[in-house]
């Protein structure tokens, strides 16, 4: 009897041993390791746009730059890819940050208030609105799309009303503030970053740490997957739940710092793109809409590879209207991919 | 042997008119239940005579609005399936519980994460994951499920009856007092429920007693020491594969006969 659990016909222990055709060897490969694809849309694309712009691309200056430009873009995925892990999805995550960051900006050029504290309390408001969305989902039951397109205009608006829809400069946040230390310059010849970056840096191995390594990121993984089957597994998936909307809260804070960084103002008008990209590097980055599978180093790529087809199309003087084209194409090929390997499960 | 059995020793768990009722419709109406050491105990019984109400109550998922629950003798109030499990009752659900996307090690261990001793476990709360990835072979090797080798395989890999066994030996590893497994073979074929059938009997061989919930009486004749049949919300009777054939027990459970 023991003999014949393992190995009923067509089963696990045999696709080790690569049953069936190259197209399913290649499915089973995708679905072990689902950062390769967009490892591969990532090395492929850079290879085009280096030969494509004449060597622009590969210059120490532009691959710095292009660092810089997806820093913002990559800090708030985090949030974004632990969200969608859970079976969510947050659209405001742009205007959350913005909202924070003027929060933050004004906190220090109206009221005189030091960057630490500023800091401090851009947090406390991340946290809130990250509380809040968590609380909507878990307690009432509203679905995150519903909760965060609310929400996505309800933060538009007070950060307008709020912000005066004025723009603060760097000279009235305070050039030596805290708040500027993200957009210090980092050099090593021609290529330079800047702190925002270093920052970036730190938030995936922190998180990439704690999804791999810690129960709560088992925990995340499992509520995503499965809802019912994690409580009836002993887990707290409310708590689950509220938690990762604010640890995304948080990061909406970590966002807002390198945001003011980036831009060295700090103005409701600026990453208005923001949004909708954090969707699409997790989804490019092979996470899963659907929870439970994904990786934050695939959130990593997917966003580098925005930024690399944004910046490369336009080095490689393709006219600017072809850029969110060529994206789009890619999102779509991104969810048809992850469609496909989730076959493997039947 | 049942009421040799009865007489001798003391019912491990024991419900005692456990009423649970859902605004006008009463789905438990003071369902009694005993299991005792060292058997298997099959509940049967049609739709809607409360047989889930009943697991769930005993399990913790659902919190009874009347009676009372003993283990081992002493009273016990299960608020959550959490407060089941820490007493030793551990439950298979019909959909398995298992988190598809994960690998079968983590499913085991999934909401009981052992984490590292010293600081990497206390501050920085890093799980021993290669601690609990040779107990789960070893859980798996001791219900002679061993064979299934790569404890790091996702779990949506495997086959109907390798998922069971998945679900079983987590229950099994964890369970001290009691498994309950909800209608095991419902979704397999042949072959397949032989197996479980068979997993049910080691369970029992190695001192585990177990409630099993199904509708297929063969295979509640085939591995029942006993058989409650629920009816109504209530026990209409308990009877054995020995005394009582199918169609007495199908009659019972429709209220064609009585016992």
């Amino acid at each position: 009897m023991t003999d014949s659990i393992a190995a009923p016909p067509g089963d696990a222990a045999s696709l080790h041993r690569s049953s069936g055709g190259p197209l399913e060897r290649i499915q089973h490969t995708l679905h072990r390791y689902p950062t390769l694809s967009p490892a591969l849309v990532l090395v492929l694309s850079c290879l085009v746009f280096a030969w494509a712009s004449d060597g622009k691309f590969q210059q120490p200056f532009n691959l710095g730059i292009m660092l810089q430009q997806t820093a913002v873009l990559a800090v708030l995925a985090v949030g974004q890819t632990l969200i969608i892990l859970t079976a969510g999805v947050d659209l405001s995550v742009g205007t959350a940050m913005l909202l924070t960051h003027m929060v933050v900006a004004k906190m220090a050029a109206d009221h005189g208030v030091p960057g630490v504290l500023a800091l401090a309390l851009g947090m406390v408001v991340g946290l809130l609105l990250g509380a809040f969305h968590g609380g909507i989902v878990t307690k009432i039951g509203l679905p995150p799309f519903i909760v965060t397109l609310g929400t996505f205009y309800i933060y538009n608006s007070l950060g307008l009303r709020y912000g005066e829809a004025q723009t603060i400069s760097k000279e009235a946040i305070g050039e030596d503030s805290l708040l500027l230390w993200t957009s210090k310059r980092v050099t090593w010849g021609e290529f330079n970053i800047t702190a925002g970056v270093l920052v970036a840096i730190v938030l995936y191995i922190a998180f990439g740490f704690v999804l791999a390594k810690t129960a709560w990121g088992r925990h995340v993984y499992a509520t995503g997957d499965d809802r019912e089957a994690a409580r009836l597994a002993g887990i707290d998936v409310t708590r689950v739940l509220i938690s990762v909307y604010m640890v995304a809260g948080f990061i909406y804070a970590v966002g807002a710092w390198v945001q003011i960084g980036r831009a060295e103002s700090a103005s409701m008008n600026a990453a208005t793109d923001i949004n909708l990209q954090t969707i699409t590097a997790v989804v490019i980055g092979g996470t899963s809409l659907f929870g439970g599978r994904g990786r934050l180093t695939g959130t990593l790529i997917g966003a580098l590879i925005v930024t690399t087809f944004t910046q490369g199309l336009k080095l490689s003087g393709v006219d600017a209207y072809w850029q969110n084209f060529a994206i789009g194409s890619l999102i779509l090929v991104a969810v048809a991919l992850d469609q496909w390997i989730r076959k493997v499960a039947k | 042997m049942n009421a040799a059995t009865s007489a001798v020793n003391e019912p491990i768990l024991a419900a005692r008119g456990l009423v649970k009722r859902f605004g006008r419709v009463t789905a438990l109406g003071g369902a009694d239940l005993e299991l005792y050491p060292g058997e298997v105990l099959a509940v049967i019984g049609d739709n809607g005579a409360g047989k889930s109400s009943l697991i769930k109550c005993l399990s913790g998922a659902m919190v009874p609005d009347e009676g009372s629950i003993e283990l081992d003798g002493a009273a016990v109030t299960f608020r959550r399936p959490q407060d089941a499990r820490a007493a030793g009752i551990e439950t298979v659900y019909q959909t398995l519980a298992v988190a598809p996307a994960l690998d079968i090690a983590t499913n085991i261990y999934l909401g009981r994460e052992r984490r590292k001793p010293g600081l990497l476990g206390s501050v920085f709360r890093i799980v021993d994951q290669s601690g609990m990835r040779r107990d789960a072979k070893q859980a798996l090797d001791d219900l002679g499920i061993g064979t299934l080798q790569d404890i790091t395989q996702a779990v949506e890999t495997l086959s109907g009856g390798q998922r069971q066994a998945v679900a079983v030996a987590r229950a099994a590893a964890f369970g001290s007092k009691v498994v309950i497994l909800d209608e095991p073979t419902a979704a397999l074929g042949v072959k397949e429920s032989g197996q479980v059938l068979q997993l049910i009997r080691d369970l029992r061989d190695r001192g585990l007693p177990v409630i099993l919930i199904s509708h297929n009486m063969p295979h509640v004749f085939e591995v029942a020491d006993r058989i409650h049949i629920q009816r109504l919300g209530r026990r209409a009777a308990v009877v054995t594969p020995a005394s009582h054939s199918m169609s007495d027990a199908v009659a019972i459970m429709t209220g064609a006969a009585v016992a």
